[in-house]
């Protein structure tokens, strides 16, 4: 049994949402650079470069790549090995998001009921999610997440029928409904099986894997490319202001599901996808 | 060539002004977001006089990220427009000229915008540090309960935008999307 204080959980999930939203993904820069040289429309291409210009400025200044830092959405694999002493994990997360985004001048954008909007003031509760893995291991990842894009996402429950066919226009047709909302080129996880929160949260996992990672699943990965290849189809384009570039990355993740159902879950992130993890 | 653009925003100024124009604008605009468009037409329904005078104003949909110490102002860059929708053409009918924001906007904003003559404006959303560059001051005016949601006074200098919807109800997500449909 490995102990782990919880305060070194504190400062990893501060430290994380701070990197997260000061310095973008390697994978993302490289695909704005990649796409930049691509992009058809001039104003798609200005577009592009003005996102390559803006993170450089936020990594040089240490400032959020945008002003929208997102609810924070935090991923837990806590190997069985671990013990963690000292005191409760929920409120260790939740008090790293705090400092995370009051140390960090992140801007704080939870409010404490979805009717009564009261701003919580300091960007808590976080969304945790914990998996229990093999190990004596813990790995943390904070994922925070803007609205614009979170708002353009679906779930569809389809019948076992509409099959492959069913999932790709589904898909297609939320890209295309996002258009310049969700702050195109966007990345679009998708979380397919499972029950319907299975599905929701494959797509938000799915989010994770870095832009330009083909899934190893052979059909899925198919699947992937032809997705991209349409949806860069549709003519949005950087900002929705046309072109060929309008989504950089299609993750899609595909879990068991029941014989009655095929739900197709589709979280749609912009184009400052952020993500930042550590192991401890 | 970009147009530059010092406010208030005139009548004339928005007539000149046509979808796909890249402008730059030098002068005062407002924030307001969700809570704070909530709030205002609380007042107007309350027939309360508002905090700002909207005649041949531009209001600019951003919640920014707090400023450090010595800066004016975090990260600025826009948030998605359409949540404004239902509140919009009645700010318009109060002669509101302009609204910077991203992403569509629904008809009744667009017939509302013909027949006030005004304009909407995109910015490039999530290039939220390269705009704070553009922003020289910004001072609180009503609603500072509503923490980023408050109604903030900006003094830009060249804050880059893009006419999106003319005052002719032209629209360019819908005619650049369709050049570029495969």
């Amino acid at each position: 049994m490995r102990k782990i204080d919880i305060h070194e959980i504190i400062d990893v999930v501060k430290e994380l949402c701070i990197d997260a939203n000061y310095n973008i993904g390697g994978d993302i820069f490289c695909a704005f650079e990649e796409y930049s040289k691509k992009e058809n429309s001039v104003i798609g291409k200005e577009v592009l470069e003005q996102l390559i210009d803006n993170s450089k400025i936020a990594k040089k200044k240490q400032m959020p790549i945008c002003q929208d830092t997102g609810m924070a959405v935090v991923f837990l694999e806590i190997g069985q090995e671990v013990f963690i002493e000292g005191g409760d994990l929920n409120e260790a997360i939740n008090e790293g998001v705090r400092r995370g985004y009051e140390e960090g001048y992140l801007r704080k954008s939870v409010v404490r009921d979805p009717f009564y909007r009261e701003n919580t003031n300091d960007n808590t509760p976080a969304i945790i999610h914990y998996d229990i893995v093999k190990g004596n291991l813990i790995k943390i990842t904070v994922a925070p997440k803007g609205f614009g894009s979170e708002n353009m996402s679906r779930i569809y429950m389809l019948k076992p029928s509409d099959g492959i066919e069913g999932a790709k226009s589904a898909i297609i047709e939320t890209i295309e409904a996002s258009g310049a909302n969700a702050c195109p080129p966007m990345v679009v996880g998708v979380g397919i099986g499972g029950t319907f929160e299975k599905a929701a949260i494959l797509a938000k996992k799915a989010l994770l894997r870095p832009v330009g990672e083909t899934s190893m699943i052979e059909y899925v990965k198919e699947m992937e490319e032809e997705l991209l290849k349409k949806a860069n189809g549709l003519g949005i384009g950087p900002q929705g202001l046309g072109g060929n570039t309008t989504v950089l990355g299609i993750n899609v993740e595909v879990f068991p599901t029941h014989i009655a159902g095929l739900p197709v879950a589709i979280n749609i992130s912009c184009h400052v996808t952020r993500h930042s993890s550590k192991v401890i | 060539m970009d147009i530059k653009l010092t406010t208030p925003l005139t009548k004339e100024k928005v007539e000149n002004l046509k979808s796909g124009d890249k402008v730059l604008i030098t002068g005062v605009i407002y924030t307001l977001r969700d809570a704070g468009h909530k709030k205002m037409i609380e007042q107007i329904n309350n027939g309360e006089t508002l905090p700002i005078d909207m005649k041949d104003n531009i209001i600019y949909y951003v919640g920014p990220s707090p400023a450090r110490p010595g800066q004016i102002i975090g990260s600025a860059g826009p948030t998605t427009s359409y949540r404004m929708d239902d509140y919009t053409p009645t700010l318009l009918d109060l002669g509101l000229k302009g609204m910077i924001g991203k992403g569509e906007r629904n008809e009744s904003v667009i017939l509302s915008m013909k027949k006030n003559t005004s304009v909407y404006f995109a910015a490039v959303g999530g290039a939220a540090a390269l705009i704070s560059n553009t922003i020289k001051s910004c001072e609180i005016i009503a609603y500072e309960e509503l923490g980023t949601e408050s109604l903030k006074k900006l003094e830009v200098e060249n804050f880059p935008v893009i006419v999106v919807i003319d005052c002719r109800g032209n629209n360019l997500y819908k005619t650049e999307r369709e050049k570029y449909r495969t």
